[in-house]
């Protein structure tokens, strides 16, 4: 067991240096650090001496890949390359375009992503497996019809329109909630209401269907027919037999996203004017400040491939029937 | 010549679309075997009502694919054309385009939203709601005269309507009279019991509520703005129907540019195994890692640059739109051609052990030969699946993305667009609700329709086929 975990770790470093490579061709090669100036500094009217200025200050003035002009070790060092995809092996994000401290802002804004994700994930889950669940036990009726009717309706709706209805309808007409705005302590949780009923209304559609038919997939097969034979409640047979098994790949599904908790919803929390991490990084696109998106990149890679690692694990250790290799 | 013909990239790709579905559709008729599960999508009571409503939209969008530049005067016997580039969709909604009033006004309104400051014909100045240049202009009494006209005006559009579905009801039945070779009579009554193997009698009533909703929008967009104006006075219905190209280019481009490659390395990872296997999987789940939205906001940051500093290759805004919107096809390609990838490799690792690949082996047939001639036309239904699939999803991401700014053009209408500029008017006081209504129901019976046939096609082809998921931004959208 470790000893696979331990082999997992080491396929993760080769992905990583992938996506390192492709965000430092995308931000360095495809488009120089001029570019970059030009565009931060605006396109008309600008010197040279404020380009040259603008990329002392952040460290993009340096070759990109081998420095002739150092010595030694430095030769690989003193270059961007090393300078800013290397050292994000280390957790190292260095400063944002602004001149802020990355690493900072990034463990002080998880904290209000957390507090919408994890409800949005526990309570979605339970709600989606219990709503598909239902549909499961009226299947073939009109309850089961009118829910896949709602449930591809609900999905067929942009997720913006969920949002800006639940602001009006919540917020604006009934006055339950503020619009918008974010608070630390217990004042945090009215703040954090509409955006989690938000996001679970959201979700509703996609996973309830999803779930609602790997549900009928185990209601079809031998050992339920087995255990109804042997003259089991229709209720027994759902929870004991089907919801457990169906359980087995519903939670192998979702322990891909558990550590992309972290990074929070970009558009929900910029609608709701939460500083976590999504709307950090939609304001870095929205300035473009590059430093920002890079390191955001590359910590949803790592905690995809985090994401990837648990979900193998899981497997192994729900169905004795994968064995580790 | 009166018009030059103006040929923007993506225009050239929906073209060549179109050829290829043309073609495929061509093949799919000879071969009895590929026409059966059509033949099921088309007993599907949903689908194919699905499928009237996206043939209005892909009628739309094609008549916005047409691109010209109108001739405004001759000069020494040569055309000089202008600087415009219009599509034939935008000519035939001429006075949507051109007609704007100042600013916001109410779907059907007569009046401006806003009050303002009138000068009278005595120099008097009072504050009222002035009346529209185009909305109701032509009304002499604007209180009095606008219901009755309204009403008047929307039973003609029913009538034209009536007629219009006439029609085609009747060419339908003859069609299928001559190709069943019994009377019209006939085959108008098993419409109508249900009887016929197709559901056209589903067909027809999708056809009927799209007219009768549809006849009147037109019939009175002649002379009001039906649903309103937006803040700069440029009409809401005329806008919702030129994001419909954008939505369909966004959805079906996307995955025109995203297949060669999915197919290639897909069936080559799987049927080559060894060192091909292990290199095409760490390209994908490299490119995979890297959360979609940022992957896509990180690409179009750099595209944004490169127009920016390349400003002098795009002669019109039209042009440097429609490279923009290229682009975004291009990179939501790159963003989502992993999931296909990976599943066309599992299929192709199953069809390698099959029997039939193994006596082509044995008969001396060359690898790639194989590949192109046993395993690709044998993965095409999850192909065709996941294409279908995807697009709903697409046409859903170009929302998400306008909002994050790394959307389509500002110049170019999208649904994005039009909800990104209409959010902030849910605030105002009196609440400007229209164009976001607007966008909403179009949007609504867009990706609901390609749900829908979806579903359809997926059911023909392979109901067990679910982990072609739609193409989402990230891994969950909480």
């Amino acid at each position: 067991m470790i000893a696979y975990i331990v082999r997992r770790l080491l396929y993760a470093i080769p992905i990583l240096i992938g996506v390192n490579v492709i965000t430092f061709t995308l931000f360095f090669v495809v488009n120089s650090p001029d570019d970059m100036a030009r565009v931060q500094l605006g396109v008309k009217r600008v010197t040279p001496e404020a380009i040259q200025k603008w990329k002392e200050e952040r460290g993009y003035d340096k070759p990109l890949l081998y420095n002739g002009a150092a010595a030694g070790a430095r030769q690989f060092t003193d270059t961007i390359f090393y300078g800013n995809s290397v050292k994000l092996f280390a957790f190292d994000f260095g400063r944002s375009d602004q001149g802020r401290d990355i690493g900072y802002d990034i463990s002080t804004r998880m904290w209000p992503s957390l507090a919408i994700a994890i409800p949005v994930f526990l309570v979605g889950l339970l709600l989606y497996v219990t709503a598909a669940l239902t549909m499961a036990f009226f299947r073939a009726t009109y309850v089961d019809f009118w829910g896949v009717v709602m449930c591809v309706t609900m999905m067929s709706i942009s997720s913006m329109f969920y949002i800006i209805g639940g602001q009006y309808l919540i917020s604006k007409l009934w006055g339950l909630v503020p619009i918008s705005g974010y608070d630390v302590g217990p004042h945090a949780v009215k703040f954090l209401l509409l955006p989690v009923i938000v996001g679970l209304v959201g979700g509703f559609g996609e996973s309830v269907r999803l779930y609602r038919t790997l549900f009928l997939e185990e209601i079809n097969k031998e050992y339920v027919k087995t255990a109804r034979s042997k003259g089991l409640t229709e209720a027994r047979v759902l929870f004991r037999h089907v919801l457990q098994n169906a359980m087995i790949p519903i939670l192998t599904g979702v322990v891909v996203v558990i550590p992309l908790l972290f990074m929070g919803s970009l558009v929900t929390e910029a609608f709701f004017g939460i500083p976590g991490l999504g709307s950090y990084t939609i304001d870095a696109i929205n300035s473009q400040d590059f430093a920002v998106v890079r390191a955001m990149v590359f910590l949803g890679s790592v905690l995809y491939i985090i994401g990837l690692i648990l979900t193998d694990i899981s497997y192994t250790l729900v169905d004795p029937r994968v064995r580790f290799e | 010549m009166p018009f030059k013909l103006v040929i923007l990239w993506t225009d050239a790709l929906v073209f060549v679309l179109l050829a290829a579905v043309a073609l495929f559709a061509l093949h799919v008729r000879r071969h009895d075997h590929l026409a059966a599960p059509w033949r099921k999508v088309a007993r599907s009571p949903s689908g194919m009502a699905a499928a009237t409503v996206l043939a209005f939209f892909v009628a739309i969008g094609l008549a916005d694919s047409l691109h010209y530049r109108p001739a405004i005067a001759v000069k020494d016997g040569k055309a000089v054309y202008a600087v415009e580039v219009l599509s034939v969709f935008d000519k035939l909604a001429e006075r949507l385009r051109t007609r704007k009033a100042t600013t916001y006004s109410a779907p059907l309104a007569t009046h401006r939203y806003t009050k303002e400051s009138i000068e009278l014909p005595d120099g008097r100045q009072v504050r009222d709601y002035p009346r529209l240049k185009h909305g109701g202009s032509h009304l002499r009494d604007p209180v009095a005269d606008w219901a009755p006209d309204v009403a008047r005006r929307c039973l003609y559009g029913i009538a034209a309507g009536s007629v219009i579905w006439f029609v085609l009801a009747t060419l339908l039945c003859a069609g299928l009279a001559r190709g069943g070779a019994t009377d019209t009579d006939t085959v108008w009554r098993a419409i109508w019991r249900g009887g016929t193997e197709v559901p056209w009698r589903t067909v027809l009533v999708t056809l009927g509520v799209l007219l009768a909703v549809g006849s009147p929008l037109v019939a009175l967009a002649a002379k009001y703005h039906v649903l309103g104006t937006d803040k700069v006075g440029q009409d809401v219905f005329y806008q919702a129907l030129k994001s419909i190209r954008t939505g369909l280019v966004i959805g079906t481009l996307t995955t025109l540019i995203m297949l060669p490659f999915a197919i290639l390395f897909g069936t080559m990872a799987g049927y080559f195994k060894g060192w091909v296997d292990d290199v095409i999987q760490y390209v994908y789940t490299t490119l995979s890692s890297i959360p979609g939205v940022l992957l896509i906001a990180a690409a179009v940051l750099v595209m944004q640059v490169y127009i920016e500093n390349h400003s002098e290759q795009f002669e019109t805004t039209i042009q440097r739109a429609d490279f923009r919107l290229f682009w975004l096809c291009f990179i939501l390609g790159i963003a989502s051609w992993t999931g296909l990838c990976r599943l066309l490799r599992g299929e192709a690792l199953k069809l390698r052990e099959s029997e039939y690949i193994q006596a082509a082996k044995a008969f001396g047939v060359s690898e790639f030969r194989i590949i192109a001639r046993h395993i690709v036309p044998n993965v095409m239904h999850v192909v065709l699946i996941s294409v279908v699939l995807n697009f709903s999803g697409l046409v859903l991401a170009e929302a998400v993305l306008a909002y994050v700014g790394v959307g389509v053009d500002p110049t170019m209408t999208s649904f994005g667009g039009m909800i990104n500029s209409a959010r902030l008017e849910m605030a105002r006081d009196p609440m400007v609700w229209w164009s976001l209504a607007a966008a909403f129901c179009f949007m609504l019976l867009m990706v609901l329709s390609a749900n829908l046939f979806a579903d359809a096609v997926r059911d023909a082809f392979d109901p067990r086929i679910r982990a072609a998921r739609p193409f989402r931004l990230a891994a969950r959208k909480p």
